[in-house]
């Protein structure tokens, strides 16, 4: 029985990947658990599953085997279009490269998820242009991605994330590509803007120096969760 | 969505030109070659278009289009008139000779004889002078074109420019003494010769001698008379050929199509057009998708259906598609236009730019299919690859 109360649930999940003349098991029977409120980081050397496993969570990957249950929806067993639905709904993402389509002004970049929800253009610009000023880039909001600084453009890749309150935000490397005092206002926002009791943050990352921030870490090695732990700092 | 499929498209400039400019091309060759084609081929049957007024144009069974004169005896114009259904038919002499012009050199034209009584079958234009002219002593009309260059006089001083023949200048058809009596304006023929009009029985004279003269014998059917049965019945009573103008355009352009090699020309310099504006427009917009595969995918991601993402390549494809093909049509429109008084031949009907527009959607559909194809494989959890 699915806890419903859990952001996600993951149990058992077996990923592997064919790539023609051998077989990759990338997840090994993953179990593990993310709650509402909760700040998850997933860390672990490059190639031990981590991004596989945020991508099953995030339902843009089918795992082999096993439960994902997201917010009590096994996402296995939704067809496509609901799979499409729920994700445009519930999932906000943050990539390590940012991911800006880079012909849309910042604005409109961060209305993407309105839009896919079905909001009109204009109503989702306003939108973008109030969740935009929450980040910190109220002046910025008709520039071009290739016209920000690394910083701005993550913190247009986290208005875009959070504009649709989502109930999960994923984010792989999120601050990998930016400078240590950078990455701490990135993690700050991220945390005081797309986190609260009823929503999930999961993120995928090697920077020790955001460690602080999560609620707890799960270390991942070979295909396995080989440890989930408290943060040492706490909040 | 389609807001944002606008904007990846257009605002990479430089592909967006790149893709616009590869349909231009295409869409370009694609009309502006075929059109010098049917220009080509239309001044083949040119003669019959000028000479407008007649229903039907008789002829020997054997002649195979309209430079190819067989000549009949005379008296085949009398067994003609007295076939049920005409109203009148009129003799017409065509045939090649040689003018010696001023400085002593030959040039060879094209001899129209028009019947003496009515000069029916004469010039669609006189420029200068009159039609009736032709009944004055030694009277032609020469075409401005052959009065302007082929049959123009010598410059007064080395390295100028020749001066046209005007009325009263004369000329010497067959050892026979011609005098300019007007100038007219006709279609420029396939061989773009000269074209000298006289009358019927004056260019017997001129005409080299042989036992027959008759070229052609142009009727105009009786009003309320079906035209396609009288050219039969002149068929069936005089033993003749008889076709109508629609008819005999056809028998001379499809003699051009299958005894020349201008359509395999020209069809090879389409077909390469086509291909190569293919692959350029194809190969550009196959591109821009990849390198925006990156893109599909996060939209992907976020929740994009493969529906929306068709309807937007698609929606690229059309938008490029419709801005290369109204540019290429409109540089062939202006290549024509442009042209119009020169030698070159060019006709642009509508059923070109069904033909273009057809080749360009083909282009666009192709491109979109394969970028299409690549959007829907695509696998969203690639945006989390580095």
């Amino acid at each position: 029985m699915i806890d419903k109360s859990l952001a996600v649930f993951c149990q058992q999940i077996v990923k592997t990947y064919d790539t023609g003349s051998q077989k990759i098991t990338a997840l090994q029977g993953i179990d593990l658990e993310v709650h509402l409120g909760e700040l998850m980081m997933l860390v672990g050397p490059s190639g031990c599953g981590k991004t596989t496993l945020i991508s099953v969570m995030a339902g843009i990957l089918d795992q082999d085997s096993g439960i994902c249950s997201v917010f009590g929806e096994d996402l296995l067993k939704l067809k496509n279009h609901e799979k499409l639905k729920f994700r445009a709904r519930n999932i906000g993402f943050v990539f390590q490269s940012y991911n800006l389509l880079p012909t849309l002004s910042a604005a409109e970049n961060v209305s993407i998820p309105l839009i896919i929800n079905g909001m009109k253009r204009q109503q989702a610009a306003r939108k973008a242009a109030e969740v935009l000023a929450l980040v910190g880039l109220a002046d910025r909001t008709e520039s071009l991605p290739s016209e920000l600084s690394g910083g701005q453009q993550q913190r247009v890749a986290i208005a875009r994330a959070m504009i649709h309150s989502p109930r999960l935000i994923v984010c792989d490397e999120p601050t990998s590509a930016l400078d240590h005092e950078t990455g701490q206002h990135v993690l700050e926002l991220l945390k005081s803007v797309a986190l609260d009791s009823s929503r999930a943050l999961v993120i995928v990352t090697h920077d020790a120096r955001i460690f602080e921030f999560a609620d707890r870490i799960a270390q991942m090695d070979d295909g396995k969760v080989i440890r989930v732990q408290q943060s040492r700092v706490e909040h | 969505m389609n807001y944002i499929a606008l904007k990846m498209l257009i605002g990479d400039r430089g592909k967006y030109l790149g893709i616009v400019m590869g349909l231009t091309f295409a869409s370009l060759i694609m009309t502006q070659q075929p059109a010098i084609f049917l220009g080509l081929m239309s001044r083949s049957y040119s003669f019959v278009s000028d000479v407008g007024l007649p229903d039907i144009w008789v002829m020997d069974p054997k002649v195979q289009f309209v430079d190819d004169v067989k000549p009949m005896q005379d008296t085949e114009l009398y067994r003609v008139r007295g076939v049920a259904g005409v109203a009148w038919a009129v003799p017409l002499y065509k045939g090649l000779i040689k003018a010696r012009l001023y400085d002593g050199t030959f040039q060879t034209c094209n001899l129209i004889g028009l019947d003496d009584a009515t000069l029916i079958g004469g010039p669609p234009a006189i420029l200068s002078g009159k039609l009736e002219d032709l009944r004055r002593s030694d009277g032609v009309i020469v075409d401005i074109e052959g009065a302007k260059t082929k049959l123009a006089k010598a410059p007064e001083s080395a390295g100028g420019n020749p001066i046209p023949l005007t009325i009263g200048d004369t000329l010497e058809l067959n050892d026979r003494r011609a005098v300019v009596v007007g100038i007219a304006k006709n279609t420029r023929t396939f061989q773009s010769q000269p074209v000298i009009y006289t009358t019927y029985n004056r260019a017997l004279l001129y005409a080299p001698r042989e036992r027959k003269l008759l070229s052609f014998v142009i009727v105009k059917a009786k009003p309320g008379q079906n035209i396609d049965e009288l050219a039969l019945r002149i068929n069936r009573t005089t033993g003749l050929a008889a076709y109508t103008q629609e008819q005999f355009k056809a028998l001379t352009y499809n003699y051009f199509l299958k005894n020349t090699g201008i359509p395999i020309n020209f069809g090879i310099s389409v077909t390469l057009g086509f291909i190569v504006g293919a692959a350029i427009a194809g190969q550009t917009f196959y591109n821009f998708t990849l390198e925006n595969l990156r893109q599909f995918g996060v939209l992907k991601a976020m929740g994009t259906s493969n529906g929306v993402l068709l309807r937007m390549i698609l929606l690229q494809a059309v938008l490029v598609g419709s801005i290369g093909y109204g540019m290429g049509v409109g540089l062939t429109a202006l290549f024509g236009y442009a042209m119009r008084n020169t030698i070159l031949a060019f006709k642009f009907p509508w059923q070109l730019l069904v033909f273009s527009g057809m080749g360009v959607s083909m282009i666009c559909v192709f491109a979109a299919l394969l970028s299409i194809r690549k959007v829907i494989m695509l696998e969203p959890a690639v945006v989390f690859k580095g």
